[in-house]
């Protein structure tokens, strides 16, 4: 598959969270503003790249050679813990201007499903490192683009009066699921 | 069973109920609802890992360093996924095969980190087992409804049973993308509905 391919599967027709359902959680909690909806988009991508490269090493140097690929739900999350803890000390140490924008979301990030996903996936579709980490980048830009589209539409969302039953997560769901029927638009495309 | 006991039994059911009222765990609640027995199916895996986690949790709560407590949860509970992943992956291929990625997910469930954090490092291990059945319970119920919901507005079924003569046309929205967030809206407003009333 083209790396082209792959950014346009990933981000239109495949989107992880409004069709692939993941990363709900930061989708809905994350957005209510436009700014902060794009840190935290920033701060998927970073961690999911470097946690694909990563993974992507671990699974390939040491749990298929040795026969342990069923102790791969086990080591992924493991890295990927330590990884974001690791990225938000070494990142208040070398660029604290970088920390201030990603801090408060990097350990929101562990218990986000994209980035085990995507790395679970990778193994899955059994991509080399290139499309891997391709993949990520792809699979980030899709989690921002939803979320920051998202915010937009909650910002003007709030200056709405709305029954007492709809108000909070019905409406978001409900603004969640015409963008997620938007973007089935682009089914379709890559099966040529 | 004393007044407490009860109480953490029951209050994941309905009271705090982590679909409806609390709103953990919604890529598993979103992803794998086409139907109702997928529902159900990925309720009980997680019941099952909730279950066992909650109560090793709680029974290791002393041993377990504060600062390090995190990974030690998630550790605990990516053994139990790998456990219940193995388990489908022989007995129940089919299901296995639909619900995918979400079972290895089921370690990012925010519900199992949540109540592991909130319950079982403070309370005693039959605690923490009567508050993982509630939990669980109350998860497991929420996704099938959800699951019920759309299989009957998308398929014209009940658990794989069909109601509507072959090839009738049904609200196939519901089973795609959109109609998870938008019955999952429903249902909430509905919910909502219900406890203002109750008030």
């Amino acid at each position: 598959m083209s790396y082209l391919m792959i950014f346009i599967t990933a981000i239109f027709v495949n989107n992880i969270v409004l069709s692939q359902f993941l990363g709900i959680c930061p989708f809905l909690g994350v957005s209510k503003k436009i700014s902060t909806a794009l840190g935290m988009g920033m701060a998927v991508m970073f961690v999911m790249v470097l946690s694909t490269i990563v993974t992507y090493i671990i699974y390939h140097g040491i749990l298929l050679p040795y026969n342990l690929t069923f102790m791969n739900t086990v080591a992924f999350i493991l890295v990927i813990a330590s990884l974001v803890q690791m990225v938000e000390i070494v990142l208040k140490k070398t660029s604290p201007t970088m920390y201030q924008a990603l801090g408060i979301f990097l350990p929101l990030i562990t218990t986000n499903c994209t980035v085990l996903g995507v790395s679970l996936l990778v193994m899955q579709k059994d991509y080399d490192l290139a499309h891997g980490v391709c993949f990520a980048v792809a699979n980030a830009l899709g989690f921002t683009l939803a979320i920051v589209l998202f915010a937009g539409i909650r910002e003007r969302l709030s200056f709405v009066v709305l029954p007492k039953a709809l108000q909070g997560a019905p409406i978001a769901l409900i603004t969640a699921g015409l963008l997620s029927m938007a973007f089935m638009g682009f089914s379709g495309i890559g099966n040529w | 069973m004393n007044k407490t006991s009860y109480d953490n039994f029951t209050r994941g059911i309905i009271r705090e109920n982590p679909i409806f009222v609390m709103m953990l765990g919604m890529c598993p609640t979103l992803g794998v609802t086409s139907t109702a027995l997928n529902g159900l199916g990925m309720g009980i895996a997680t019941l099952f890992v909730l279950l066992l986690s909650n109560s090793i949790i709680s029974f290791l709560k002393n041993l377990i360093p504060y600062k390090v407590r995190i990974p030690c949860y998630i550790v605990i509970t990516a053994t139990f996924v790998t456990v219940v992943d193995l388990l489908m992956a022989a007995y129940f291929p089919n299901l296995h095969a639909t619900l995918g990625i979400f079972i290895p997910l089921i370690v990012v469930n925010c519900l199992i980190l949540g109540r592991a954090e909130a319950f079982a490092s403070k309370n005693t291990v039959f605690q923490s087992v009567l508050d993982a059945l509630g939990m669980g319970i109350g998860f497991t119920l929420a996704l099938t409804l959800l699951g019920l919901v759309r299989e009957v507005l998308g398929t014209g079924s009940i658990f794989g049973w069909s109601f509507v003569e072959e090839g009738a046309e049904t609200m196939l929205l519901f089973i795609m993308p959109p109609g998870a967030f938008l019955a999952l809206a429903g249902l909430i407003v509905l919910v909502n509905q219900l406890r203002g009333a109750h008030k």
